[in-house]
């Protein structure tokens, strides 16, 4: 125990004499987590839209005032006819072309009708989708103020909405949970597939593996000090989501501690069996990030729900331990549900981790024989 | 140029030599890019929607009625308890919950005004704010019909109603992989570029074979461009994989100059390779290479407009996202291959990346040093 | 008047305040074997660094080959050959690639290169180890190599760093006779060494300690002087002086 105990301390100074990358160890999670809170949103914001108003008459330009002081839009430049749509949206100046037909007043009093037509650019299916709902509905909301200003009548259903777990619709509800599901993931192989591949390549495993300690005491004594520092990291994010964001735990923090805690050992766990299984470091680098980057971003339920993928999906992502952290952390800190919601999630990741561990360890085992 | 010859030759050798690697920087974008790109859709598919119906009228059966025949909404349960509804969210069984209240239709039918009240599970927002609108949209409907069948019965003067109809352009049907197809194309050209090429060149300053190299007559740029050249081909060779995986799989229509988009392309992966290669000089190890590295990409990908609009951050982070190489290729891949934009609309982008490209490798140039 | 490859006045380098060269002045003769002996850390691989273009020294003059070492390196690098202590061929190359690298990098001809590579493996009796790659010799093998390579372009000069560390006695005898035939085509070699027993191989020892050069000359002149037996009697009574 002693002798372990000396290996870890060697272990710690080895990272902290690295200043830089101890440094960037903790700029990560700090900056994507300010990244995210201030920066990235999904919302609609100044999405330019160019009219193209062919009848240039009181109800259009009611309309387009409606539209332009919504907060959604920024006005573009008028087009003044089809001839221009293309080109404008070739140059990518504007994601939407709103145009009102001719005569547009006149048809609307005299037939009850008239047609605005919305153009979006749908080379960002996202921003178009977006652009065409808002549009769509604060026309929507025009035409009910039509009804009510044009007769005495009013509308009897009214409906009202009460937004569960984030009154204020911030997209940090999202971002937060899923910005230290990503990080932890990658950092925490990264750093333990480097770690141990690096004495694999430079031959100075060979050299602790005569030592008097046991390979599983070496394995320990390497993520330990990542543990901690993992655990760290996840610290500053909840106390930066806290008093930077105003996103508070809501459920138990000792059961989201342990719950993190375990989340970070599953991760340690799967960079060891990332290193039983290369032999450079290059390698270990490339499938932590290349290999593992972009799934665990698009499959995890980050950004991207995965309700809302092919139903195929729901059996490709079920290997992915970032999608059940994150209906962990959410559960826990933003819903604050008890155990009993999140069990099924937490069984998972402890399956996940002894399979990464008993894995690594048969694969060491062979080697070494 | 024979000495870079002799370089890139070395390069091309030790690259494949690793079996694993070789491989990988193949293999690994063309299954990424078949799993990833069709998972990846904003568009809802279905809310999961719960009606606590306490009133059980016609009317409310209306109601119940035009949503269930709804293509947006699945109502999944109808349940009286609120308790059980709100159980329901909390369990994520459910997304959205309209509650109607008992003597609604009685107030329909007095004529006085009645509140419907409804929850939505709201921590993704966007989703949220969207089903919220829809479920408007439906109320909305079933509102103009009581007051059509009220007003007619009065006048004959129909209610003035603007219709919308919407087109989208360059992707009429909405198709989400056209998006994402090129969008995870670029980071995979990305990631494997930037991290292959200064993963190697701080290796060499960790074995010490670079020592070896300093003490030849080779120059400094010709070392840095024998460090780019190699990348560059394997990127483009994974670029135009991409491409007809795109082409033939996702059936991603190309509408531009293919030339165009391999020349940004590939001044593009100068720009970043010379990055990858300036902070490999800054670096003693590949593991500080890495943090580094990552740090700069991770927040290129996410701030590069693929994942969320750019439109919607704040004015300040669009100013410093002029720095992020990607938005530019992200605008390109898709102005070229699904508006058929050419040269003259991409220019700008097309300057930025040129710039980009000539800072970066003049940078690399400049901070390899061959004495200490 | 013999022919001067290496001419050093009064050379310093520091880092900040440790001095690692102090004032060192001497000259290298065209087709000798110079040896550098000094315990580690006395500032041998500093000066060789410098001499190979390297490394910038703080002041004094270096002319290595003819060009100056602070504002020519590059044409220094031109007609040298270096090999490091440190093993520095590329491990994931095979012998042949290796030394087709480092031809080419010295502009030399493909067919030269080829006949090049014949040759050198046919003396070294390596035939069979072309196609290996350099990480599956051994360390003695590995070390003929990287000089072989070091002298593959014919430079003026070849400057070795303690080339023959951790081999086994009969290796760096076989290492010794490669030298000697390298100096015998009138190529200069410059080597460090801390071996007392090699040093008796070189035509001239400089004796370095602490930075400072204590004594130049044949061996059989540096054991006159200090009367004594061998050079490493002579290297005692340097760094001991107290002793003497």
């Amino acid at each position: 125990m002693k002798r372990f105990l000396v290996f870890v301390k060697k272990e710690f100074l080895h990272i902290f004499r690295d200043v830089r990358t101890m440094i960037i160890l903790f700029l990560i999670p700090g900056a994507l987590i300010l990244l995210f809170g201030f920066v990235v949103n999904t919302d609609l914001k100044n999405a330019t839209v160019s009219f193209l108003d062919l009848s240039r008459d009181e109800m259009t330009v009611k309309l387009t005032d409606k539209i332009c002081s919504s907060g959604f839009f920024f006005r573009g430049e008028n087009l003044d006819s089809y001839q221009e749509i293309d080109q404008a949206l070739r140059g990518n100046k504007i994601k939407a072309v709103i145009i009102f037909e001719k005569d547009f007043s006149r048809k609307l009093i005299s037939d009850g009708k008239a047609t605005v037509n919305i153009i979006t650019d749908g080379s960002e299916p996202n921003m178009a989708t977006m652009a065409t709902n808002y549009i769509s509905a604060i026309i929507a909301d025009f035409n009910s103020e039509l009804v009510t200003n044009g007769t005495t009548a009013t509308l009897l259903v009214q409906p009202e909405v009460r937004m569960f777990y984030n009154p204020s619709l911030k997209s940090q509800h999202m971002f937060v949970p899923g910005v230290i599901t990503l990080i932890m993931i990658l950092i925490c192989a990264l750093m333990t597939s480097i770690t141990i591949t690096r004495e694999k390549e430079f031959g100075t495993m060979e050299a602790l593996l005569v030592s008097p300690l046991k390979p599983i005491q070496i394995i320990l004594g390497k993520i330990v000090p990542y543990f901690i520092l993992s655990f760290v990291d996840v610290i500053i994010i909840l106390l930066l989501s806290r008093y930077v964001f105003d996103l508070p735990v809501k459920g138990s923090i000792i059961l989201l501690l342990a719950e993190t805690m375990l989340y970070i050992l599953m991760s340690l766990s799967l960079g060891i069996l990332i290193s039983s299984v290369v032999n450079t470091m290059q390698q270990a680098i490339f499938i932590s990030l290349v290999g593992m980057m972009l799934p665990a971003i698009l499959l995890s339920g980050f950004i991207y729900p995965i309700g809302n993928m092919p139903k195929i999906y729901d059996w490709i992502s079920a290997i992915m331990p970032p999608r059940y952290f994150i209906i962990i952390i959410k559960n826990v800190m933003i819903k604050g549900t008890g155990f009993s919601y999140i069990w099924k999630e937490t069984l998972f990741l402890v399956l996940f981790t002894l399979f990464a561990i008993v894995l690594s360890i048969r694969k060491f085992n062979i080697r070494l024989q | 140029m024979r000495t870079i010859y002799y370089l890139i030759r070395k390069e091309f050798i030790q690259i494949f030599r690793d079996k694993f690697l070789g491989r990988a920087i193949f293999a690994i974008p063309i299954v990424q890019m078949l799993i990833l790109v069709p998972a990846v859709t904003f568009e809802i598919k279905e809310v999961r929607l719960c009606i606590v119906d306490k009133d059980m009228t016609t009317e409310s059966r209306e109601l119940v009625g035009k949503l269930v025949g709804s293509t947006f909404f699945k109502v999944g349960h109808t349940t009286f308890p609120e308790r059980e509804a709100n159980e329901l969210l909390n369990r994520d069984q459910c997304d959205l919950i309209l509650q109607i209240p008992a003597g609604f239709g009685k107030d329909i039918g007095k004529g006085t005004p009645t509140q419907l009240m409804a929850s939505a599970n709201a921590i993704n927002a966007m989703n949220a704010q969207l089903s919220w609108a829809y479920l408007n949209g439906v109320i909305l409907d079933y509102n103009m019909n009581i007051l059509a069948r009220e007003i007619s019965s009065r006048s004959f003067s129909p209610i003035p109603q603007i219709e919308v109809t919407n087109r989208y352009w360059y992707n009429e049907l909405l198709n989400y992989n056209f998006y994402m197809q090129p969008g995870i194309l670029g980071i995979l050209v990305l990631a494997i570029g930037f991290i292959l090429a200064g993963l190697n060149l701080v290796k060499e300053k960790e074995i010490g074979t670079i020592e070896q190299m300093n003490v030849t007559p080779v120059k400094k740029y010709q070392f840095i461009l024998a460090k780019i050249i190699p990348f560059l081909i394997i990127g483009l060779i994974d670029l135009a994989l991409g491409i007809a995986i795109g082409i033939l799989v996702f059936n991603v229509p190309f509408e531009g100059s293919i030339w165009l988009l391999f020349l940004c392309s590939t001044i593009f992966l100068i720009a970043v390779l010379g990055l990858a290669l300036l902070i490999s000089t800054f670096s003693g190890t590949q593991q500080q290479f890495m943090f580094t590295g990552f740090f700069f990409m991770i927040i290129f990908i996410l701030m590069s407009g693929i994942f969320t609009p750019i439109e919607s951050m704040p004015v300040w982070a669009q100013k410093i996202d002029l720095l992020n190489p990607v938005v530019y290729i992200m605008r390109i891949n898709r102005m070229v291959m699904l508006k058929g934009s050419t040269f003259q609309d991409i220019q700008t982008e097309f300057l930025a990346l040129v710039l980009y490209a000539i800072a970066t490798t003049t940078l690399a140039v400049n901070r390899y040093r061959k004495t200490a | 008047m013999k022919n001067t490859v290496i001419s050093v006045r009064n050379l310093v380098k520091k880092f900040g305040n440790f001095i690692a060269n102090d004032n060192l002045t001497f000259e290298v003769y065209k087709g000798e074997i110079f040896g550098f002996l000094g315990a580690n850390g006395a500032g041998k691989t500093t000066a060789i660094r410098i001499l190979s273009g390297l490394s910038k020294p703080t002041s004094g003059e270096v002319i290595v080959a003819g060009f100056d070492a602070r504002k020519q390196p590059e044409q220094i690098k031109k007609n040298i050959g270096y090999m490091c202590q440190k093993f520095s061929l590329y491990e994931d190359l095979t012998v042949k690639e290796n030394i087709m690298l480092y031809g080419g990098i010295y502009g030399m001809k493909k067919q030269l290169i080829r006949d090049r590579t014949r040759s050198l493996l046919e003396r070294l009796q390596f035939e069979e180890y072309g196609d290996r790659l350099i990480a599956a010799l051994p360390l003695g093998l590995k070390q003929k190599l990287a000089f072989s390579v070091a002298v593959l372009h014919e430079p003026k000069i070849v400057f070795l760093d303690e080339p023959t560390g951790g081999v086994d006695p009969i290796t760096r005898r076989q290492f010794w006779e490669m030298i000697y035939e390298t100096a015998a085509r009138g190529i200069t070699v410059f080597v460090t060494t801390h071996y007392m027993d090699e040093a008796e191989y070189c035509d001239r020892v400089s004796i370095m300690n602490e930075g400072k050069i204590e004594a130049l000359d044949t061996p059989a002149g540096l054991k006159k002087q200090y009367q004594a037996g061998s050079i490493e009697e002579v290297f005692i009574s340097i760094a001991r002086p107290g002793k003497n």
